[in-house]
C-alpha cells in the first residue's frame, strides 16, 4: 500500500444518547453526552501516535469510532485511503485492536481463542498454529499456559495474549486501547518493549490511547491531548512540555530558564494540568 | 477455490471450532442441561400413561408416541433457537462482542457457521434424548415413515433458523434485557404450535398466530409421518410452507439483523456488558 498517510480523521464528533428510543427505561433517557467533539487528526505511516486523557474523555470512543464499531455522527475517518463506513470490510482486514481488557472467551484456552481469531481473518488452521507458536514464544509466554483456560492467567499474561491475537493478523494499524493498564511494571515495561518493536519491525503504524504520563512521553512520537471529546493540544512529547514553560510562566524561547525555576523538566501531567486545569488521574 | 470465498468459509468454521471448544470446556453444564432435558421429555410422556389411568376409553400407546413427537421436535427446535439467539448474548458476556463484530467477515458467514454448529449440537441433543426416552417406553415406530419424519425436521429446521436470526436481534437492541426477551417469542411459539395437543383445539386468535409459526408444519408432518406413516409425497403440504417461511424468514432476519447492527453501531450498543 502506497500511502504514508496511515489514519485521516476530519471533524469527527460522537455523541450518546442513554436511554434514547428504549421503552424500557421509564424515566426516560438521560442527557446525551458528547463523547468525541470535532476532532480532525492525521497520523502518518509508521508514527506510534498516542492519545493522551482522563477516564470520560472520549479516548475508547475514539479508538472505537477507528475500530468500526460505532459509526459517526459527523465527519470522517480515512484509514490507508479507505473510508470506515463506506470500504468497512477493506478496512477491517487492515487493523485490529488491543483493548483495556483482555476480551477473551474464559473458559478457552489461550490456543483455542487465538485459532478462533485466526480463523475470523481467513487464515488456515496450519498457518495459524504455526505462527501462533513463534508469537507466543516471542512473548515469552510458558509452554504450559497455551493449553489452559484463560481465566487461570494473570492480567498481564492475558494481556500478551491479547497483542499475540493483533499480531497473529499482521495488522498495519493497530489501535491500542489502554493495554498497559491495570499491568504490574514488569508486565508493563515488556508490553511497551513490544510495542516499540512492533513499530520497527513489522511497519505498524500504532495508535496508543493511555493516561500514563511516562508511557506516553516514552514511547509515542506525537501525543494528541483529549479533554472532554476534545483535543486540547497536539505534538511531539517535547514540544508540548514547551507548553507548560510558554502559557505559564516564561517564554517559549527560555524555557530551559523556566526549567529551572521549576526545579525540573516540565511532565505530560503538568502539560495536561496546565491546559485543562484537570489533573490526568484523580487522587485516590 | 475463489480467495474471498476461502477466507469466509475458514471463518465459518472459525465460529463452528470456537463452539465446539465452548461446549467441551462446558461439559459439566452440557450435562446438566442435557439431564434437564430428558427428565423434562419424560415428564412430558409420562402424561400418556396417565390420562390412561384416569380414562379407561384414551389408546395410550397412540397418545405416548403424540407426546414424544411433541417434546423431541420441540427441544431439537428451541435448542436451534437459543443458540442463535445467543449468538450475540455469549459474546456479550465473554466480552467479546466488540472483537469478533470488528472481524473483516460479513453477518451471513458469521451466523451461517453458528447456525451450522446449532443444528448438529441440536440433532446430537435430540439423539441422547430419544434414546433416554425409548428406555422407559416401547415406542411403535413399525407403520413410520422415518425418512419423511427427518426431511420435515430437517427442512423445518431451516425455517426456524430465520425465526432464531430475527429473535437474535432483540439483544443487539436492548443489551440488558434482551436475551430475556427472546423467551417471550420461544413461549408464544410453544403455546400456538400444537406442540403438546393438536392446534385445533386453541380459540380462534390463537390458531391465527399458530398458522404464522413453522413449528405448527413441523409437527403436524413429523406426527403425519411417524404417527400415521404418511407417504413421503404426501409430507409436500407440510414442507410447502416451511420452505416457504424459511425463503422469506433467512433473507429477512439477515436484512433485519443488519439494520439493528447498523443502530447499534449508531447508539454504541455495541458494547460488551451492556
Amino acid at each position: 500500500m502506497e500511502h504514508t498517510i496511515a489514519l485521516e480523521i476530519q471533524n469527527v464528533s460522537k455523541h450518546f444518547n442513554p436511554g434514547a428510543f428504549n421503552p424500557l427505561k421509564r424515566n426516560g433517557a438521560k442527557k446525551p453526552v458528547l463523547a468525541v467533539n470535532d476532532i480532525s487528526i492525521t497520523v502518518q505511516r509508521g508514527e506510534i501516535f498516542g492519545v493522551l486523557g482522563p477516564n470520560g474523555s472520549g479516548k475508547s470512543t475514539f479508538i472505537r469510532l477507528i475500530s468500526t464499531l460505532l459509526v459517526p455522527d459527523a465527519g470522517s475517518v480515512n484509514i490507508f485511503g479507505l473510508d470506515i463506513e463506506r470500504d468497512e470490510r477493506a478496512v477491517q482486514r487492515l487493523i485490529n485492536r488491543v483493548s483495556v481488557e483482555a476480551a477473551f472467551f474464559k473458559k478457552l484456552s489461550p490456543l483455542e481463542n487465538l485459532l478462533y481469531g485466526a480463523r475470523l481473518y481467513g487464515l488456515s488452521g496450519a498457518d495459524a498454529r504455526a505462527k501462533i507458536e513463534v508469537i507466543l514464544k516471542r512473548l515469552d509466554l510458558r509452554a504450559d499456559a497455551i493449553n489452559r483456560p484463560m481465566e487461570e492467567m494473570s492480567r498481564g499474561m492475558q494481556q500478551k495474549v491479547a497483542i499475540a491475537r493483533a499480531l497473529l493478523t499482521a495488522p498495519i494499524l493497530l489501535l491500542l486501547d489502554e493495554p498497559t493498564t491495570g499491568l504490574d511494571p514488569r508486565s508493563k515495561r515488556e508490553v511497551q518493549t513490544l510495542v516499540r518493536e512492533l513499530r520497527d519491525t513489522h511497519d505498524a503504524t500504532i495508535v496508543l490511547t493511555t493516561h500514563d504520563m511516562l508511557e506516553a512521553d516514552g514511547l509515542c512520537d506525537r501525543i494528541a491531548i483529549i479533554d472532554a471529546g476534545r483535543i486540547v493540544a497536539l505534538d511531539t512529547p517535547v514540544e508540548l512540555k514547551k507548553l507548560v514553560a510558554a502559557n505559564g510562566h516564561v517564554p517559549t524561547s527560555d524555557s530551559s530558564a523556566f526549567y529551572r525555576t521549576l526545579g525540573h523538566e516540565p511532565t505530560l501531567e503538568e502539560v495536561f494540568l496546565q491546559l485543562t486545569g484537570k489533573k490526568l488521574v484523580e487522587d485516590k | 477455490m475463489n480467495i474471498a470465498l476461502t477466507t469466509e468459509l475458514r471463518a465459518s468454521y472459525g465460529f463452528i471450532e470456537r463452539n465446539i471448544n465452548i461446549v467441551k470446556r462446558y461439559w459439566a453444564w452440557e450435562v446438566v442441561w442435557l439431564f434437564y432435558s430428558i427428565t423434562n421429555s419424560l415428564a412430558v410422556a409420562f402424561i400418556a400413561p396417565g390420562v390412561g389411568a384416569l380414562n379407561a376409553g384414551v389408546d395410550t400407546r397412540v397418545l405416548v408416541l403424540y407426546l414424544i413427537i411433541g417434546t423431541i421436535v420441540w427441544r431439537y427446535l428451541s435448542v436451534i433457537f437459543y443458540w442463535l439467539t445467543d449468538v450475540i448474548g455469549m459474546e456479550r458476556w465473554e466480552g467479546t462482542i466488540e472483537y469478533t463484530l470488528m472481524a473483516p467477515i460479513t453477518r451471513f458467514t458469521h451466523l451461517a457457521g453458528h447456525t451450522a454448529f446449532a443444528v448438529v449440537y441440536s440433532m446430537f441433543h435430540t439423539v441422547v434424548i430419544l434414546a433416554v426416552t425409548a428406555i422407559f417406553f416401547e415406542i411403535d415406530l413399525s407403520r413410520a415413515n422415518l425418512l419423511g419424519g427427518a426431511i420435515v425436521l430437517l427442512v423445518g429446521s431451516v425455517s426456524f433458523i430465520g425465526f432464531g436470526i430475527v429473535a437474535a436481534i432483540l439483544p443487539l437492541l436492548f443489551p440488558e434485557k434482551g436475551q430475556q426477551m427472546t423467551h417471550v417469542i420461544i413461549s408464544l411459539l410453544l403455546l400456538v404450535s400444537g406442540v403438546y395437543y393438536p392446534v385445533a383445539v386453541l380459540p380462534p386468535a390463537l390458531r391465527f398466530f399458530a398458522t404464522y409459526s413453522p413449528a405448527t408444519y413441523v409437527l403436524e408432518g413429523a406426527r403425519a409421518a411417524l404417527l400415521d406413516g404418511a407417504p413421503t409425497i404426501a409430507l409436500w403440504q407440510f414442507l410447502a410452507p416451511l420452505i416457504a417461511m424459511g425463503a422469506l424468514a433467512i433473507p429477512f432476519g439477515l436484512w433485519l439483523f443488519g439494520i439493528a447492527e447498523r443502530y447499534a453501531k449508531k447508539t454504541g450498543k455495541l458494547k460488551r456488558n451492556g
